[in-house]
């Protein structure tokens, strides 16, 4: 513990790291099927966290878990516990909205709104109260760009629709967004799904940047993408958390023979 | 790939053939039935404008009018109540008969009296009461001309038949024309046909006071039906649990649209009029009545909207912390809006055509005041055009047209602004 307060940028792989999420025993269902069977995974601090596996695996259905999202599907049950700094995220007094407030989430489409950029960055500062100036929310938004590396491109052009950029700039002012209320975990649903290589690789860049601050999980296809951007990967199949572990160990040295099939392109 | 043979490839060509020809075909389907439509609309515009258009103008009948302070018992200096007392269409009249110094029967003097106006003397009494320094002086006044004296002019009466059906007599006729003579007849724009209120006389007879009592219905309407409409919808489509309870209100929505408008009417007669009492035959009840009209349609228009606007934004806001209030009315309401405001409009363009409910809740009276507000005797565009429909003097007809192609531009304004809503703020994600 010594070591992590004198270097608060921990590289994930040599320190023992803090757990930020634990999953225990997750299971989801969609009326009478179930989508998640007992998955219990840590998400740790600082730390990009990888859930791959081929689709319908319910990889996605546990991300959005993580900041309750699957509560407004109709016949969606939860069952497990997952805690957040060991709060009980589903625990009924708890404020879904201050939840989401500290668990961000980027979606698989870009969804900016449909408002000026600089609306879009502004919004949740807006309403979660964190701006008492409009300078302040000038400073919110300069900042949340720039980390997002869009304020160079949209500097000039602040107050026009957010829906008018290119899809690669469109997902990292999503980021942009997700990051001006300076959550703890950012939640990503196959970020670079939509996008071209050359975006995808500026986005995979970002995220990287934005470890340092924050914890990540990302949702994604491709598993050259989870080898790039994470430390952890955990491996689903058919609503079943497979395995989880260090990315090199997992795509080094697979214990599970479906993990093995998986990552050497036999199905999925 | 190898050629198919000769044989297969004829049928195939054969196909081809009569895919073309059943393709073009349907085409001539199409054609035929877009220029009928367009045929029957030309035909109903056509005839309703060549009825209508000639209530814009009327006939004015110039009489020398010496303005005689004594006659009137008044002066230039007497106060407005005065002014507006005197006995002008006596005056009118002696002054007309001395126009006609040969007619001195009584009964030749009533029939010239049947040139002009029964409403003339009114017009006098305007002119003193706008500018009493007439008062003493000789002038010529253009007074309106009688209903039939117009409809003959015209042309909307015929005139080469038998005296005893013509509107006019043989001697109206002949002083007709030599006041024609003597310059003392024409024709000119219509006002009175845009600024009063319905009237005994065809002549005198206006639209203005159906369009304001359609006005303040349909404000009593837009302002019932909107904030409910809306805040149905919203609760319907974002906030309501599926079950069969919210499945059966959509049902019962759905129906509502479709239930004939009488029935609307019966309902406010039993409700609005007899249990709550409210004043017969004002815009008020007539504005609540066309509401519960037009709530369905805005609440279907309104949900689908709601509807068309895509998860992701919901989602996306969601996922910034937005509590559900705020994702509706920050972001997915904001997108609704347009197409909620196109239904709102054609609800409304709907309500101002509707006739049947308010003849139920009394809006069918013969009204001559304008209505000032909502609390005021009113009758709407429509039923004024029918209350002038089953009028059975000739000088209604064209009053009817005239309506009709009233009400027709304002649906035509309406469903303009409807569908400029549509197409500037479609689709903005």
């Amino acid at each position: 513990m010594d070591s992590q307060t004198t270097n608060p940028l921990p590289s994930a792989t040599e320190l023992e790291p803090t757990v930020k999420i634990a999953a225990q025993q997750v299971s989801v269902y969609y009326g009478a099927t179930a989508a998640l069977q007992n998955v219990s995974i840590d998400i740790y601090q600082n730390q990009v966290t990888a859930l791959i596996g081929p689709s319908g695996c319910g990889k996605s259905t546990f991300l959005r878990c993580i900041n309750r999202m699957n509560d407004v599907i109709d016949g969606c049950r939860v069952e497990g516990k997952i805690t957040l700094d060991g709060e009980d995220i589903y625990d009924p007094d708890l404020d879904v909205v201050q939840l989401r407030e500290r668990v961000g989430m980027v979606f698989q489409k870009p969804n900016p709104f449909p408002k000026s950029i600089y609306d879009n960055v502004a919004y949740g500062p807006r309403i979660h109260g964190m701006a008492n100036s409009r300078q302040e929310l000038d400073e919110i938004v300069e900042t949340s760009l720039r980390k997002a590396g869009l304020f160079d491109e949209v500097k000039d052009r602040l107050n026009d629709l957010g829906t008018g950029l290119s899809g690669g700039q469109q997902q990292r002012l999503c980021i942009a967004r997700t990051i001006s209320v300076n959550p703890e975990v950012i939640l990503m649903d196959e970020p670079c799904s939509s996008l071209d290589p050359i975006a995808t690789a500026r986005i995979e860049g970002l995220i990287e940047e934005l470890r340092q601050n924050y914890s990540i999980v990302i949702v994604t296809h491709s598993m050259q993408q989870a080898a790039r951007v994470s430390q952890r990967t955990g491996f689903f199949h058919l609503g079943d958390l497979v395995e989880v572990g260090l990315t090199d160990d997992i795509f080094v040295n697979p214990a599970d023979t479906r993990t093995q099939d998986y990552i050497t392109g036999r199905f999925g | 790939m190898t050629d198919p043979p000769p044989s297969n490839r004829r049928e195939s060509n054969e196909r081809v053939r009569r895919r073309y020809a059943s393709e073009r075909r349907f085409q001539w389907y199409g054609r035929l039935a877009m220029l009928l439509g367009v045929a029957v609309l030309a035909f109903l515009v056509l005839t309703v404008f060549s009825s209508g258009y000639s209530a814009f103008v009327r006939h004015q009948i110039g009489v020398e009018v010496f303005f005689d302070t004594d006659a009137l018992g008044i002066t230039a200096q007497s106060p407005v109540e005065e002014l507006e007392q005197a006995e002008y269409l006596l005056l009118l009249r002696k002054n007309l008969f001395k126009m006609f110094p040969k007619i001195r029967k009584r009964r030749d003097r009533k029939q010239l009296l049947g040139l002009i106006s029964s409403n003339s003397g009114g017009e006098l009494r305007d002119l003193v009461v706008s500018n009493p320094a007439v008062l003493g002086t000789k002038q010529t006044v253009w007074v309106t001309s009688s209903s039939n004296v117009d409809q003959i002019l015209k042309g909307n009466a015929p005139r080469e038949i038998a005296e005893k059906s013509r509107l006019l007599g043989d001697k109206q006729l002949k002083w007709m024309d030599s006041l024609a003579d003597e310059g003392r007849l024409r024709k000119k724009f219509n006002p009175y046909f845009f600024t009063r209120g319905d009237s005994r006389a065809p002549e005198m007879a206006g639209i203005w006071g159906a369009i304001l009592g359609s006005f303040w219905a349909l404000m009593v309407c837009l302002l019932l039906s909107f904030p409910l409409g809306v805040a149905a919808a919203i609760y319907l489509e974002e906030f309501a649990p599926k079950n069969r309870w919210s499945e059966l209100i959509e049902v019962n929505i759905n129906n509502l649209a479709a239930v004939p408008s009488i029935i609307f009417g019966l309902l406010g007669l039993a409700v609005f009029l007899n249990f709550f009492g409210v004043p017969r035959g004002t815009p008020l009840v007539g504005g609540m009545v066309l509401s519960l009209m037009t709530l369905p349609t805005i609440i279907i228009a309104c949900r689908s909207a709601l509807k068309a606007v895509p998860p992701s934004i919901r989602e996306g806001a969601m996922g910034m912390g937005a509590s559900p209030m705020q994702v509706v009315l920050h972001h997915v309401f904001p997108l609704a809006l347009p197409g909620t405001l196109t239904g709102v409009i054609i609800g409304l363009a709907r309500a101002l055509g509707e006739t049947a409910p308010l003849l139920m809740i009394g809006m069918f009276a013969f009204v001559v005041d304008l209505p000032g507000g909502l609390l005021d005797s009113a009758t709407a565009l429509p039923v004024q055009i029918y209350l002038w429909a089953e009028s059975s003097e000739r000088g209604y007809v064209e009053l009817t047209a005239a309506g009709i192609m009233v009400i027709l531009s304002f649906m035509v304004v309406m469903n303009s602004i409807a569908m400029y809503f549509r197409k500037r703020f479609e689709r903005r994600w």
